[in-house]
Parts: C-alpha cells; sequence; structure tokens
C-alpha cells in the first residue's frame, strides 16, 4: 500500500493539536500524487487516536497500542516506523518538528536511507512527485529552498503554526493495528520519572506571546536588602507583571537572551537564534531592544508589539505597534485594560 | 574512558546573512565561531573525561575553516582533535555526515560517549546527530539538561532531558550519543596557555578512505537560497498616558483580531 504517512505526536494518550496541521499539509501531497493519507498512532489510546484522525482528514490510520509504545521512546518508535517505511514504500512521512517529531523522523530516514528535511514552512508538490520545500535557516535571515528524491519515501518534519488543519469533519478512517517491533527486553532506555511543567503555556505553541528583556530589571519595587537588586526586580516583575499580562491573554511568557543570561528567567523561555524560533498571531516585546538574535527568532509573528523606553531601538523597526514608555506602567495598565475589555 | 564530541565552526549569531547576486550565502566579515550550542557539548566533554580520568577527543566534519573550531576546543581542554573532510562530502546530505561521523568514531574504536550540541544554529537541523546514533547502532538520548549518574564500567548513563512538556529522568545504556541544552554547564573560556598550545597544534585530517566509509547516496539536496521577502512594516506609535497608550493598543488589537 502507497500512501502519505503522518505521524501524530501524542502525549498521555491525547493527540498534539499540532499534529492535525502535519495532518493538513500530509493531504495537500497525498490529494498531488493521489494516494490515500494515512494516520501513524503508536501508544496508549493511539486507536482512539487513530479513528479521531479520520475527522481530521486521513483516510487510514495505522496504529499500535503495545505497552512498549506507553511514552515515547526513541528505539521502540523509530525500529516500528522504519519497518512499515520499509515493507509499505510509502511516498512521504510528515511530523510536526516537536524535539520528538525530529527525532523520530530522522532517526528513521537514517534507517532507511531516505531524504529528510526539516523544518519546513511551505510546501510544493513537483510533477514528478518530488516534495520542494522552503525552510528558513540562519535562524530564520534567509530562506533556503529544498528538494528530495521522488523515487524513495521523502520524510519531512514541518514548522508548528505553518500549516493548516484540515477542516474537521464527519470522515472516518479504516484503523489497521500492527504489532511493535522491539520488545522491551531488547529496549536500552527506561524512562524513570517525568514532572511536568503545570501551568505553563508552550511557546512554539502559543497564538500569543509576552516577552521580557533587559529592561525587565527597572522595577520601581526595592528589592530585599542582601539579594542581587537587578534580578530580584527583574524575577519579581517577570512574576507579578508579565506573568499577569501572559494570564489573561492566555499568552506564553517569552525573553531575550540578555534576559536570560543574567538570571532573570529560566532558559527554557528564550526566544530567539539559541532559544526557540516562534511565530504567533501576537508578540509584545517588553523592554527588549531587538537585536538580531532575538529578532531572528520572532520575526515571523503576525502582529508584534513593542514596548522600550529607547524609541530608536531596533524593535520598532520590526513592530506593528510601538509604545515609547517604561513597561513597568504600561504593562500593568494594557493587563487592567484588557480585563475590563474581554470581560475577565 | 574515551569521549568524543562534535563540532563546526558558523558565523557569529550577530552576523548580518545574506544572499549574494551568485546565489551564495555571505555573512560581510563577521568571524566564524563554535556553534554556540556545541560550547555546552565541549564543555560537557571535557568535565566528563577528566571526572573518569579519560580522554576527550573533538571532530569536524567539513572544510579547513573549521580547523578553528577545533583549536578552539582544544584551547578549553579537549585532548585531541580531528577533521574529516573529503571531496566526495561537498554538498551531501546528512546522510552522508551521518556514515562519515560513525565511521569516524568507529576508527577511535574505544568510545563511550558521544556527544554533540543541540543543534547547527546556522543550517538550524539536528538530524544529523539522530542519525549519526543510528549509523553507529547506539542509543540515542536527546536534550539531556543534565548528566545524573554515569558508569562507565557497567555501561549505565542516568540524564535529565528537557522536553516540550517538562522534564524527563531516563537510564540507558553506554555506547550512547548525547545531544546537550544550554542547562547543562557554564562553558569554560579558553585559558592563555590553552591558547597558545592549540595554535601551535596540527589537526590531522581524515579522508573517507582513511575511515573506510563508502557513503550512501544523497537523497535530498538544496537547490537555492534566498533572502527574505522584504517585510514592509510601517510602526504606528501609540502616544498617551499609560493609561490611554493601552486603550488605544487593545483598540487596534482588536481590530487586528488577534485577542
Amino acid at each position: 500500500m502507497t500512501a502519505v504517512y503522518v505521524w501524530i505526536e501524542t502525549f498521555n494518550g491525547k493527540a498534539l493539536n499540532s499534529s492535525w496541521e502535519a495532518l493538513g499539509a500530509g493531504k495537500t501531497i497525498a490529494s498531488a500524487l493521489n494516494v490515500p493519507l494515512a494516520a501513524l498512532v503508536f501508544g496508549e489510546n493511539a486507536s482512539a487516536v487513530g479513528a479521531e484522525a479520520g475527522a481530521h482528514g486521513a483516510d487510514k490510520a495505522i496504529v499500535s497500542e503495545d505497552a512498549t509504545l506507553n511514552g515515547f521512546r526513541l528505539e521502540p518508535y523509530a525500529a516500528l516506523l522504519s519497518k512499515l517505511v520499509a515493507d509499505n514504500k510509502p511516498k512521504a512521512v510528515l511530523a510536526i518538528g516537536t524535539a520528538r517529531g525530529r527525532e523520530l523522523l530522522a532517526a528513521s530516514a537514517g534507517d532507511t536511507d531516505s531524504g529528510l528535511i526539516t523544518e519546513a514552512t511551505s510546501i510544493e508538490v513537483q510533477g514528478d512527485g518530488a516534495v520542494k520545500v522552503t525552510r528558513p535557516v540562519y535562524a530564520g535571515k534567509i530562506l533556503s529552498e529544498a528538494i528530495s528524491s521522488a523515487a524513495g519515501t521523502q520524510f519531512l518534519t514541518l514548522r508548528g503554526r505553518a500549516f493548516k488543519p484540515n477542516a474537521e469533519g464527519t470522515g472516518s478512517a479504516e484503523v489497521s493495528t500492527v504489532p511493535a517491533v522491539l520488545a522491551e527486553a531488547d529496549i536500552a532506555t527506561k524512562i524513570e520519572s517525568f514532572e511536568a511543567e503545570v501551568g505553563t503555556v508552550n511557546l512554539t505553541d502559543a497564538a500569543i506571546i509576552v516577552s521580557g528583556g533587559r529592561a525587565m530589571a527597572n522595577n520601581p519595587k526595592d528589592a530585599p536588602a542582601g539579594s542581587d537588586a537587578a534580578v530580584w526586580k527583574a524575577q519579581d516583575g517577570f512574576t507579578n507583571v508579565i506573568q499577569p499580562l501572559a494570564d489573561t491573554l492566555g499568552a506564553a511568557v517569552g525573553a531575550s537572551r540578555a534576559a536570560v543570561d543574567a538570571g532573570y528567567i529560566p532558559y527554557a523561555h528564550q526566544v530567539g537564534q539559541t532559544g526557540k524560533t516562534v511565530a504567533p498571531d501576537l508578540y509584545i516585546a517588553a523592554g527588549i531592544s531587538g537585536a538580531i538574535q532575538h529578532q531572528a527568532g520572532m520575526r515571523s509573528s503576525k502582529v508584534i508589539v513593542a514596548i522600550n523606553k529607547d524609541g530608536d531601538a531596533p524593535i520598532f523597526k520590526l513592530a506593528r505597534y510601538g509604545l515609547v514608555g517604561d513597561l513597568y506602567a504600561i504593562i500593568p495598565a494594557l493587563t487592567a485594560e484588557l480585563k475590563k475589555r474581554l470581560g475577565k | 574512558m574515551h569521549v568524543v564530541v562534535f563540532t563546526r565552526s558558523t558565523p557569529d549569531t550577530a552576523a548580518k546573512v545574506e544572499v549574494g547576486a551568485n546565489g551564495a550565502i555571505g555573512w560581510g566579515d563577521a568571524a566564524t565561531v563554535v556553534n554556540p550550542w556545541d560550547e555546552y557539548a565541549l564543555e560537557e566533554a571535557i568535565v566528563q573525561a577528566k571526572n573518569a580520568g579519560g580522554k576527550a577527543t573533538v571532530i569536524a566534519i567539513g572544510p579547513e575553516f573549521n580547523n578553528e573550531s577545533l583549536k578552539h576546543s582544544l584551547a578549553m581542554g579537549v585532548d585531541e582533535a580531528a577533521r574529516v573532510w573529503d571531496g566526495a562530502l561537498e554538498g551531501t546530505d546528512s546522510l552522508a555526515y551521518a556514515t562519515a561521523a560513525a565511521a569516524a568514531v568507529k576508527k577511535l574504536g574505544d568510545v563511550d560517549l558521544v556527544i554533540c550540541g543541540k543543534e547547527s544554529v546556522d543550517v538550524g537541523t539536528d538530524q544529523h546527530i539522530y542519525q549519526t546514533a543510528r549509523k553507529l547502532g547506539w542509543t540515542m538520548l536527546s536534550y539531556v539538561s543534565k548528566i545524573i549518574a554515569v558508569d562507565y564500567n557497567a555501561k549505565t548513563i542516568k540524564v535529565e532531558r528537557l522536553l516540550e512538556q517538562g522534564k524527563q529522568v531516563v537510564t540507558s545504556k553506554l555506547p550512547a550519543v548525547i545531544s546537550v541544552m544550554k542547562d547543562i554547564n557554564e562553558p569554560r573560556y579558553p585559558s592563555f596557555i590553552g591558547i597558545r598550545k592549540a595554535s601551535k597544534a596540527v589537526i590531522p585530517e581524515w579522508s573517507l578512505a582513511d575511515l573506510g566509509a563508502t557513503l550512501p547516496t544523497s537523497q535530498s539536496k538544496v537547490t537555492q537560497f534566498m533572502n527574505l521577502p522584504a517585510k514592509n512594516v510601517q510602526v504606528e506609535l501609540i502616544t498617551g498616558t499609560p493609561e490611554e497608550q493601552a486603550t488605544k493598543l487593545v483598540d487596534r488589537l482588536l481590530e487586528e483580531k488577534v485577542l
């Protein structure tokens, strides 16, 4: 059975919403090549998620609920994907380029000596069936166009939020079950524990991001004696000024490298060339001057709002709306206004 | 105990990168540096080798300008360096890189652990890391934020990994390939003595024949580089008291339908 495969990433038995974007891109390729679109779902609850994929445009679902596949581990997942690819020679395998999607598709492309192009932001199927891909490189400073041979299976990982999911319909997928390839005894990696980050919105999935920079240290509050004043002020600002705005908007909190390097906020929040690349609908940059490394990570945001004391800061060149002033005066006013207007 | 770390030279992240009229990527007179992610890998390799009384070797796959990052690695305190290059690698994909990288590790023979930075900051790829692990047939542990325990005799490793939804602790077997995150350590600066020693180092160059490697046919290729379409944003400055600024901004954002 030749097809286009899309790996549906699950977490605790639920599909990641962004996986439906991959089915959307998969549909474009499957339609152009006139082959069925198959969702691959591994692990707990795979059959139910496979059925759900039908409503999101999949013609088929290939599922495996073997206990070794509960909780993503590269070895059993890659072994199964590589076997499916070797046996069935799909035209393409797609996934959203999350940490797991990136390593799974790379491993399987490596196992099967197939072409792989990562972080696609647009795709175009050529006459011979090859998929031409555009992807940002140098952290979004330039674009690269790449193509894989149509003779083999073309592996593609997709940038989150770059492709639209199929309209959710009443379609159903024909679900088939496959066995796992590796037995537990053959898997070296064992998951010991998992500590979920609670209450935070994932930066790369976020529709709105509020980021703070170096100027977070200009908090007018007095730092307690004995503390590093700049660090205390900035941390207090992230907790008591930025976070309430983010909570009001359902937004994720980001930061510039300057803020992370100064110890104001953990690295997981860093946006930019050595942090995360994001493309939300709305990006609010507070007290961020807009160094080229930061711009690289957020310049494809749809609407950028810059709040900065320095009207000459480079961030205003990217921004749609610019507010010159003190973030410690503007952000609380903005939070209050939004609460009123959004009825929260 | 022997740890291998991979690195490469990339343009400074502050550089303005553009595609020239000839279609080639240029970054003016900006310096090339060690791929920033690799600094954490180099630091970790030095620490791991020291803790276990072993040896760290750094390898770059690429043309001669990569010697710069190899010398920086030596100056930091990595014991040995080698560069793999061959005309046949020019213009190839990650399958070729991974094949050459795996062959280089096998040439060294006694390697327990391979450490890589999370990704290459220039081309934005990490696939070569995972494919190197698969070509070696070793365990792959990505996004490692802490090595909790490692036992080179029992061949076991326990690490913390930073994933999208939280922190995972896993145990696995050696030999393994790991990729490390910024959180794992604080990379050291090269010492003066280190820099002087490294400047005199002669770095061996290994060809594919030296490694006994045969490349798989590349299945994907870059067809062109393009500058970004000009972004014509005209900033609208919103003035007034903070409260007035807030009201006007919310008006605009509601019109833009982004709330």
